[in-house]
């Protein structure tokens, strides 16, 4: 109960005229550096940073949180509409997204994201409210085996769904993998696959790989299919935003479960991505019909959307509470609590009641501002596939070059996402699945390195792995998703096997 | 009149004439991600700057921490004579070219001021049977390879400064790398390693909490009197680890600030001016104090003394243990 008053004073410092004015401005910033991607959550919130020196902190932390939420749904909006994810965390969400919006749906598919998002959101922040002191002292029980574990989960509950050979899943899953392992290694601290260029020190950035591979990839094979853009004739009327929002009910399941996953993977805490992904396969793993995914089914929308927003807010508690970032733009915001005189960590939540409530709070009231304002802008972005694609089409190609540029300053990323470009359209006329590879560059070095820190604790045994109830649990539920499939071979359920043989997925 | 002249000249040669001043925006290069110490650290500068108007230019930092900083120091490096581009780092400066085959020399950038020492502390899990600093390295004797150490990265200053524990007692542990200071002290809280050597403010928040507990500084003299962080206990009780029979008198990194090679000395002056007056702002002090570090401001001959008995005192252990790169 004491929680519960403490979040009532935190609605009464937030529901004022000023605050209210900081979030709409927050959130607006936000799906500006959103949409645009290269710029991203992590740079709009250290450039807004120094503005906020001067600020209270509850209202610097309320414009800087706005921000994110805004960010995180300006990145879905383009992920949908161009197939460029504006943040990793939203990659899957292009793999129904984008074909939905070009059927001539753009309105559903991102009305769906958005709203789906919005309860993930919101479902993480009641979490966060009712399991505050819990959860805190269960994301200390992980250690590199654990984070291993919830790696290995991730990679297992993603890989049995891939309906394309699987050769080519592994050629282009170890190829992401060599691209993780690019620059300087944590556990040695020596230089890997640099080959001498200096620009290679820095890695080689998953955003940079990502528009290359979706967004200019999809130009090549748009331009080659002769330079016309399917989405043109779809008519965009604001009552099918309703229409959608009726919709919804019917992925209560889907919802349900993303956001349990959600949840999970924030305080435990491996993040958004490996979050997104995850609910993804399972959400295709337990289809009845698979037939559709890949193809624009809702279900591929809103499970990933669900997933990411529930775990991207269920990590800010991590970070308040122990005073570890979930994420980059985590990282940013804990720099600035110290600059504006607080220390984040388990004592936050007891000298500072107000400030921390006060956030709680702005998170509930932020999200909701946030969803409004992308609900009523829905269809003025979904006009935007009405432009032809000769003028579409440049400026797509400017804004992923510009944002490629952003990431890290750096031209020689210019050049890279020409070659991840083409590779992205070699894949694709090959048919080989992109995901995988994907899944590999955002995971793969964080696994590693939780693999040999692993080894290095265990002096090189397996069996740690095994050590624990919640590393063996986890261990086992990722061994299980692994071979599920042979597993349905097993029991018998060829028949439902047989309804997707036919179908290949094009992700 | 002869008196008048004289001073006149003096005046003329004392004031140049044309003393550098920003006419474009500045560039901060942070070697460190958003929200590492060198980043704290940078922003700080940039916003005490900001609020007493020390530099008219605008001030835009960038962060390019990739590689552990290399990624800085190399695009750095790579506008010679630029005296729009100031680098911020640690020792990791002069020490990264000799653990890893970085493409830039230390010679490649003009070292400004050290702003601040930022000091090494042992740790230990709060709940840990270890009271005091002689009875862990006794455990550690006893079991060789059995306490873990976690750290921040790789053959660099935590690792460095497990080494040297290592070398001075005789005893052998285990060095687990993490990716940054805050997992290493994560972990510690958690128990799944024994202890580490963050910097105070990594480790302070769990501190506070009693999750961790400090067993000794590795300071020449003890921190100087503070409010108690936890159990009425703060900063000043913590022993330096040589009173405490831990005979390792100091550990600690420079705070830096950098300029590219080849740019003029009235550069180097200028920025030298614009830091020396932010070390002395109110803001200054208390960016230090909350962070545990000593304000220590260092220029010209001293700086470049430290920095050399610095190398010197790490290349040893980077030998011994066979981390030179080729």
């Amino acid at each position: 109960m004491g929680n519960f008053g403490y979040l009532m004073d935190g609605f009464a410092t937030v529901l004022t005229a000023h605050h209210l004015m900081i979030m709409m401005i927050g959130v607006m910033l936000g799906i500006l550096v959103g949409v645009l991607p290269g710029l991203g959550a992590p740079n709009g919130v250290s450039l807004l940073l120094p503005l906020t020196f001067t600020m209270e902190p509850i209202s610097a932390i309320i414009l800087l949180s706005c921000m994110y939420w805004g960010a995180l749904f300006g990145g879905s909006t383009t992920s949908i509409l161009f197939n460029i994810p504006g943040e990793p965390s939203s990659v899957a969400t292009t793999f129904d997204g984008y074909p939905m919006a070009k059927n001539g749906q753009a309105t559903r598919a991102l009305t769906l994201a958005f709203m789906s998002a919005g309860i993930g959101a919101l479902a993480g922040v009641v979490m966060i409210t009712l399991l505050s002191g819990w959860v805190a002292r269960f994301a200390l029980q992980f250690s590199s085996p654990e984070f291993f574990a919830v790696y290995f989960l991730a990679f297992g509950s993603f890989i049995g769904m891939s309906d394309n050979a699987p050769a080519k899943t592994l050629v282009t899953m170890m190829l992401g993998f060599a691209f993780a392992t690019v620059g300087m290694d944590t556990i040695s601290g020596s230089l890997r696959l640099t080959f001498g260029i200096p620009d290679l020190i820095k890695g080689i950035s998953f955003l940079v790989a990502v528009m290359g591979l979706f967004g200019i990839g999809e130009l090549l094979l748009t331009t080659e299919e002769g330079l016309r853009f399917d989405g043109i004739k779809a008519r965009v009327r604001p009552i099918d935003v309703l229409k959608t929002l009726k919709e919804m009910p019917r992925y209560g399941w889907a919802i349900l479960r993303s956001t349990l996953i959600g949840i999970w993977m924030g305080i435990t805490p491996a993040g958004p991505t490996a979050a997104s992904f995850m609910s993804y396969g399972l959400a295709r793993r337990f289809a009845k019909d698979k037939s559709k995914f890949g193809k624009g089914d809702p279900r591929g929308i809103v499970s990933p959307e669900t997933a990411d927003h529930s775990a991207g807010t269920s990590a800010l508690l991590p970070m308040l509470a122990l005073g570890v970032p979930g994420s980059a733009t985590a990282a940013v915001m804990m720099g600035g609590l110290m600059i504006w005189g607080l220390t984040p960590g388990p004592m936050l939540f007891i000298d500072r009641p107000d400030f921390v409530w006060g956030l709680i709070a702005s998170m509930y009231l932020g999200n909701v501002v946030a969803v409004l304002l992308v609900l009523a802008t829905v269809p003025l972005y979904a006009s935007i596939l009405r432009v032809p694609f000769s003028i579409v089409g440049p400026v797509i190609v400017a804004i992923i070059f510009s944002g490629a540029y952003q990431v890290a300053n750096s031209t020689f990323d210019m050049w890279l996402v020409l070659g991840f470009g083409i590779l992205g359209y070699l894949f694709k006329t090959l048919d080989y699945p992109i995901a995988p590879l994907v899944l590999a560059m955002v995971l793969g070095d964080k696994a590693e390195d939780a693999f040999r820190q692993s080894m290095l604790m265990s002096n090189g045994s397996l069996t740690i792995f095994w050590s624990n109830p919640l590393v063996s649990g986890i261990m086992a539920l990722g061994v299980l998703m692994l071979i599920w499939p042979l597993i349905a071979k097993a029991a018998g359920l060829r028949g439902l096997r047989r309804h997707t043989a036919g179908h290949q997925a094009k992700v | 009149m002869l008196k008048q002249i004289t001073l006149a000249l003096l005046a003329i040669t004392t004031v140049p004439a044309f003393a550098f001043e920003p006419t474009r925006p500045v560039e901060f290069v942070v070697t460190s991600g958003p929200g590492g110490g060198t980043d704290n650290f940078a922003r700080t500068v940039q916003s005490i700057i900001a609020k007493h108007k020390l530099i008219d230019a605008p001030v835009v930092v960038t962060n390019k921490g990739g590689g552990s900083g290399a990624e800085g120091f190399v695009y750095a490096a790579g506008y010679k004579g630029d005296p729009y581009k100031l680098t911020f780092g640690t020792n990791n400066e002069y020490l990264l070219p000799s653990v890893a085959a970085v493409p830039y020399a230390p010679e490649d950038l003009t070292p400004v001021a050290t702003l601040a020492l930022d000091e090494f502390l042992i740790w230990v899990n709060g709940q840990s049977k270890f009271g005091d600093v002689k009875s862990f390295v006794e455990a550690a004797k006893a079991k060789p390879k059995a306490i873990q150490f976690g750290g921040s990265q790789s053959k660099d200053t935590d690792q460095i400064l497990v080494s040297t524990i290592a070398e001075v007692t005789g005893a052998e542990f285990r060095y687990i790398p993490f990716k940054g200071g805050g997992e290493a002290g994560v972990q510690l809280a958690g128990g799944h390693i024994d202890a580490n050597v963050n910097n105070p403010n990594e480790n302070r928040g769990q501190w506070q909490a009693g999750m961790v507990k400090p067993l000794c500084v590795f300071r020449p003299d003890r921190f100087p009197q503070s409010a108690p962080v936890h159990d009425g206990k703060g900063w000043h009780d913590i022993p330096t680890c040589a009173e405490a029979g831990l005979a390792i008198d100091s550990y600690r990194m420079p705070r830096t600030v950098w300029l590219p090679a080849g740019v003029e000395e009235d550069v180097v002056v200028f920025y030298r001016d614009v830091l020396k007056k932010v070390s002395e702002t109110p803001e200054w002090a208390d960016y230090v104090a909350k962070t545990s570090q000593t304000s220590q401001f260092m220029t010209g001959d001293e700086f470049t003394a430290y920095q050399a008995k610095d190398r010197e005192t790490v290349l040893k252990v980077l030998k011994r243990e066979g981390w030179l790169v080729k």
